[in-house]
């Protein structure tokens, strides 16, 4: 995918997410301006328009997420980008773009929270908020890099992602890979894979139901102006997009969004480790946590301790077998996290009690140094 | 004059759900009416709406239509007239959906002065909860939530959106179908940001619980309320106090936002290789 002699670039993460973006094809951004993420906004603002794309900073996060998922109705490949405060408003439209399977890429660099916070320090605290913060069931995806050039490759396979399976992805950066320069080669866009949304196909529009059943759970989606008038609304509704308020209809529905995330979380998930099949510890983090537990799990490993590594790239849908089957192997799991101890919940349900699983967490907006998971591996071993 | 208007209508979702005696058949007939007259594409128009009575209008229209959020669908709007300007976008929202929870959306909307049309059905009154005030509940009228008379202060909202930024303002309402229909059509046509507050009636949420009588009585209410311009300007201050202008309020020519839009990205691609 690289060309390693082509010209690096030094980009920040927040830079990153709109190099990434603009070869995923993306054509719209809304947004309103929040540390540590208007330097995506920015960034957008400068290079959309001369690509024919639109920029637009509205009201409020409430008005951008609403914004993009318009866009995105219209035929554009969306994005917007905020921090944990954002996120919290963002979440009421989030849950409508999920509702009425709306593809757009919602980033979130998070900061430390709750409220105000530490609006320039590192945090994962949004981990669990990617999950569950707009309201009722739903399925989502959430990636999270680890690095500059991965926000480059996770921006795009967000785009890909969400036209893909008709839903809104959160690209989850922490301040740390938000504003942290590093040396990237950017793909060349002729190498980039590109994926567009279903749209339909030699189906007479009067006979077009937007939400029909299909064989992978996914309808094809057309653009505002193409000829197929319907109707959407976040109301639980049958194929033709209509409500009816049965409870049929409102099972049929969640059971159908559920499905077509939960059949394809091999092709969703993502993650990167490093084992040797003899550990007695692993350590699984995700984002720049990850970067801190690799440099623990290659110190220990020299001092002749039995430990790998886990970085999860996508913690949404959650890799829950791979975890279990980990759990099976392994003595002890350790999951550094920047909150109080979030995902590690899930590692915990995972593993069901086969390994003893311990957090290492700092939720001050300083970061957790690798000498620290060291000390930590020499205690449990 | 009659006009065959069915087939703006989704057949098979009518007879709609509003209350016997509710104005916002009437409103939604007229914007109908008016769109037939310009000759809107139902292909290339779109219809959004938040939550309330109002929101269920689009439900019964035969175009591409949006049911979104509480006071949000100007957001919405925004993005699909932005990603696409040659599509004639409409806004229907309620006086809580537009004046309260998406108020904010409503002043950016007319600031923005982007070609959005929105036709806010204000019935003074959260109806389909059951009838908690708004902001456009009267001062001293009961509520659900206002047992003891309501003390907060109306918006004058056609004022409000003239001065955000609104190129078309104008009031009517459901006692003045015919006047209704000629504002709504001059407000589709306007290249600009147009506003429309249409007054309508809620007898069972509203009118019944604070004594003005049942819909017809409603509509006899609306018609003293609300008064064309012209005569408005006749009143004296005092008389004005107890009166709402109603007609064309004000109208003007700005650029709209998205053909400014179009220069700045010709302008950004003529920059770029510089």
């Amino acid at each position: 995918m690289r060309d390693r002699n082509k010209k690096a670039k030094l980009l920040q993460g927040d830079e990153a997410v709109v190099e990434g973006g603009l070869l995923a094809g993306a054509s719209f951004f809304a947004g309103y301006p929040i540390t540590p993420a208007s330097e995506i906004a920015e960034g957008f603002a400068d290079k959309l328009p001369e690509r024919g794309g639109k920029f637009i900073q509205m009201e409020d996060e409430l008005a951008s997420m609403g914004c993009i998922i318009g866009a995105s109705l219209a035929g554009e490949k969306a994005i917007t980008a905020t921090s944990g405060p954002g996120l919290s408003l963002k979440a009421e439209n989030l849950g409508l773009g999920i509702m009425i399977e709306a593809p757009c890429v919602l980033v979130d660099v998070q900061r430390v929270g709750p409220s105000t916070g530490l609006p320039t320090s590192p945090s994962q605290g949004d981990v669990m908020q990617a999950r569950w913060g707009t309201h009722g069931d739903h399925p989502i995806i959430a990636l999270s890099p680890a690095s500059v050039e991965e926000t480059v490759d996770m921006t795009i396979r967000s785009f890909n992602l969400a036209e893909k399976y008709r839903i809104p992805v959160i690209l989850l950066l922490d301040e740390i890979v938000g504003h942290m320069r590093e040396k990237v080669v950017l793909p060349d866009p002729d190498d980039v894979e590109l994926i567009e949304r279903k749209r339909p196909e030699g189906v007479d529009p009067e006979d077009f139901n937007p939400y029909e059943e299909t064989e992978d759970h996914i309808p094809p989606m057309p653009d505002y102006g193409s000829g197929y008038r319907y109707h959407t609304t976040g109301l639980f509704h049958d194929k033709t997009g209509f409500p009816r308020g049965t409870a049929e209809d409102a099972r049929k529905l969640m059971d159908r969004m559920t499905a077509k995330i939960e059949e394809n979380r091999d092709d969703i998930i993502d993650l990167e480790d490093d084992m040797q099949g003899d550990e007695e510890v692993a350590v699984i983090a995700y984002g720049s946590t990850a970067r801190t537990a690799i440099s623990a799990v290659n110190e220990a490993r020299e001092q002749g301790y039995k430990a790998g590594w886990t970085k999860l790239k996508t913690i949404w849908p959650f890799p829950r077998e791979y975890v279990s089957q980990l759990a099976e192997k392994v003595d002890h799991i350790i999951v550094p996290e920047l909150n109080q101890g979030q995902l590690i919940g899930e590692v915990e349900k995972a593993a069901a009690g086969r390994a003893e699983i311990s957090g290492i967490n700092r939720y001050d907006g300083t970061l957790i140094p690798p000498q620290e998971v060291l000390t930590h591996i020499e205690e449990v071993v | 004059m009659a006009k065959d208007i069915d087939k703006y209508f989704r057949q098979d979702k009518l007879p709609h759900i509003w209350c016997s005696g509710c104005g916002h058949g009437t409103i939604m007939s007229s914007m109908v009416r008016a769109i037939d007259e310009i000759g809107f594409d139902q292909d290339k128009t779109v219809i959004v709406s938040g939550i309330g009575c109002s929101g269920r209008a689009p439900g019964y229209l035969d175009f591409n239509t949006l049911h979104v959020t509480h006071g949000r669908a100007i957001t919405y709007a925004t993005g699909v007239k932005m990603s696409n300007p040659e599509l004639e976008v409409i806004v229907v929202t309620g006086d809580g959906d537009g004046a309260a929870i998406g108020g904010n959306h409503l002043i950016h909307g007319c600031r923005r002065n982007i070609d959005i049309n929105v036709v806010l059905f204000n019935n003074n009154i959260y109806g389909m909860t059951a009838g908690q005030f708004s902001p456009q509940t009267p001062t001293g009228c009961t509520a659900t939530t206002a047992p003891y008379g309501n003390i907060d202060q109306n918006f004058d909202l056609c004022s409000l959106a003239r001065s955000a930024g609104a190129t078309f303002v104008a009031r009517s309402g459901s006692a003045y179908p015919r006047k209704l229909n000629k504002v709504l059509q001059s407000a589709f046509e306007h290249d600009g940001f147009s506003f429309v507050e249409a007054m309508s009636q809620c007898p069972v949420n509203f009118g019944r619980r604070n004594d003005i009588g049942n819909a017809v009585d409603m509509l006899r209410w609306q018609k003293d309320l609300i008064i064309d311009q012209e005569k408005y300007e006749e009143l004296s201050a005092e008389e004005q106090e107890e009166k709402l202008p109603a007609g064309i309020l004000y109208q003007d020519e700005k650029e709209e936002y998205t053909q400014k839009y179009d220069k700045l990205i010709k302008e950004a691609k003529s920059g770029a290789g510089e």
